[in-house]
């Protein structure tokens, strides 16, 4: 579904991807493991079109997109969840859970599409639906955390680039997350997930790179990490 | 207490100025982050083109205040079509030069046409005499430039607030970039939102025309003010800026009836001095959209 090659990233004169090559296949949950500053953001930042200096192949369903604006790319059905959640301050949860345009079904084969109805997001998050008509900056973390999840769910993304959603979450809110990603995945809703949580990462996903200094350092099963935890909990420093 | 009174519906009528001035600038740099210095000009080529509407055709103060927005809007719009969208990508140095500029060029071509001494606009006939506001009479005309501006900046806070479109513009102007991930093309609306602050600088002009002079330079006096009334309410806060201008509007004609001269002419840039020193994004501003 997803595939990049040569991936390269600049910030000014400072080169923080190298060659970065990846690949998620249609339905898998695929994880990006790295250390702080390993360059996990700026990938999805590369994908969703948002960093000026890139160089490489972005393909998605075999059609280059690498030269797409950031809105058309939305709408092939790439679901950014920013690492800061990206609230609105100035708009209601309710608001910005409607604001991006619900996709079509790709195929006839897809009758309904992905997009998850209001109803349905309200059931899978009822404290959303308790705080509708608030601004989402006077949720809590978690709280905009599921926004921010349920949001690109509504518009029907077909794959999810979720950046650490468990940051910062309540063991009850982490498990709260990985329940949702597993029902998307069910769903037949890719991820590419940005995470550090390892222990977590095995529970939902089901490969994993190993992003070091900017370059894919090795890709992983489920087995080697866990396997191999203690060791890349070290590397990883945490 | 009826001079009090007086002097706070004056204040509230120059403050009608303000707001309208005010949000159409909130409005363009919460969108483009342009700051527009062309804002004034605008407002001058509003009130000109309803004096030489009514001069040389004949055309009527209302007919003035349907066309001349519309004129303006359009012509905002193929100017941010035509040079500040492609000044956009550069430093945002560019545009400030480029509106200043333009400001200067505007001011002189009705210049060197009109001259510099202030052209007469009388009132129209419906609204001139004066009403009877219980206290105090009051001039018909000063009564609806406050109920028409205060209409006009409640149906902006309606649109923004309850539509698909004013939902976008909030959207993009907090975040343009996340707006854009959620598959919106904000470039779409960027020309539409400065062709719209241009024409709401075109209504305050035609709305100022049988009030103030008409004349070339009367945009530049007032937009320094605007100026200061947009900081204070917050860039890019669109009801902090309409607040802004109501409140300063109130400030100074206050400061004109009961404070010394040196401290009424000074008293807008006390205000924002002391609220910048307080709450440096702006009363309403958040502290992300100040820098
Ligand atoms: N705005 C910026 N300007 C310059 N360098 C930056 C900027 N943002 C990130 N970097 C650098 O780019 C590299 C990759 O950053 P990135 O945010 O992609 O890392 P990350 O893996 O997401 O880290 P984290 O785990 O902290 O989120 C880092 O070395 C960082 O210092
Ligand atoms: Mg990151």
């Amino acid at each position: 579904m997803l595939r990049v090659e040569n991936l390269s990233a600049w910030y000014g004169e400072a080169r923080v991807l190298r060659d970065v090559a990846l690949r998620v296949d249609a339905g898998e949950v695929v994880t990006l493991v790295g250390r702080n500053g390993a360059g996990k953001t700026t990938v999805l930042r590369c994908l969703m079109g948002l960093h000026a200096g890139q160089r490489g192949t972005v393909e998605l369903d075999g059609r280059d997109i690498g030269r797409l604006p950031t809105h058309r790319r939305a709408r092939l059905g790439l679901g950014w969840v920013p690492d800061d959640r990206g609230s609105y301050a100035s708009l209601s949860v309710a608001e910005q859970l409607t604001l991006p345009p619900v996709l079509r079904p790709r195929s006839s084969a897809e009758r309904t599409g992905l997009a998850w109805s209001l109803e349905r997001v309200f059931e899978a998050f009822p404290v959303l639906y308790q705080r509708r008509s608030v601004p989402a900056s006077t949720l809590s973390g978690g709280e905009q955390q599921m926004l921010a999840l349920a949001r690109v769910l509504r518009m029907g993304a077909r794959l999810l680039l979720c950046d650490e959603p468990t940051e910062g979450l309540s063991p009850l809110l982490v498990t709260q997350v990985g329940d949702i990603l597993r029902q998307a995945k069910r769903h037949g809703v890719t991820v590419l997930l940005v995470e550090q949580n390892l222990r977590f990462a095995t529970e939902v996903a089901d490969r994993h790179y190993l992003l070091a200094q900017g370059a894919v350092a090795e890709a992983l099963d489920n087995s080697a990490v866990r396997s191999r935890e203690r060791e890349l909990l070290a590397y990883l420093g945490i | 207490m009826t001079g009090f009174l007086q002097n706070t519906f004056n204040g509230l009528v120059s403050g009608a100025f303000y707001a309208l001035l005010a949000l159409g600038l909130a409005v363009i740099f919460g969108m483009l982050r342009v700051v527009n210095f062309a804002h004034g000009a605008f407002y001058m080529l509003g009130a000109f083109g309803a004096y030489v509407l009514l001069a040389e055709a004949g055309v009527s103060f209302w007919w003035a205040l349907l066309l001349m927005p519309i004129g303006l809007a359009l012509f905002g719009m193929l100017l941010e079509r035509a040079v500040v969208h492609r000044l956009g990508r550069l430093d945002p140095l560019y545009n400030f030069l480029f509106t200043f500029g333009l400001t200067l060029i505007l001011q002189d071509v009705v210049k060197s046409r009109y001259g510099v001494q202030s052209s007469p606009y009388a009132t129209p006939a419906e609204l001139s005499g004066s009403v009877d506001l219980g206290l105090f009479d009051f001039p018909t005309y000063r009564v609806f430039i406050l109920v028409f501006a205060v209409a006009v900046c409640a149906l902006v806070w309606w649109l923004l607030s309850h539509t698909r479109v004013g939902v976008v513009v909030r959207a993009a102007t907090e975040r343009p970039e996340l707006t854009r991930a959620f598959g919106i093309d904000v470039g779409r609306w960027v020309t539409p939102v400065f062709g719209f602050g241009v024409g709401l600088a075109g209504l305050a002009g035609v709305l100022a025309a049988p009030m103030r002079a008409v004349n070339p330079l009367m945009g530049a006096d007032l937009i320094i003010v605007v100026f200061a009334v947009v900081v204070i309410g917050g860039l890019g806060s669109i009801f902090g800026s309409v607040a802004a201008g109501f409140g300063i509007g109130l400030v100074q004609s206050w400061g004109e009836a009961y404070a010394p001269p040196i401290v009424a002419q000074t008293l807008v840039f006390i205000v924002m001095a002391a609220v910048l020193l307080l709450r440096p994004a702006g009363l309403f501003g958040r502290e992300e959209s100040a820098a």
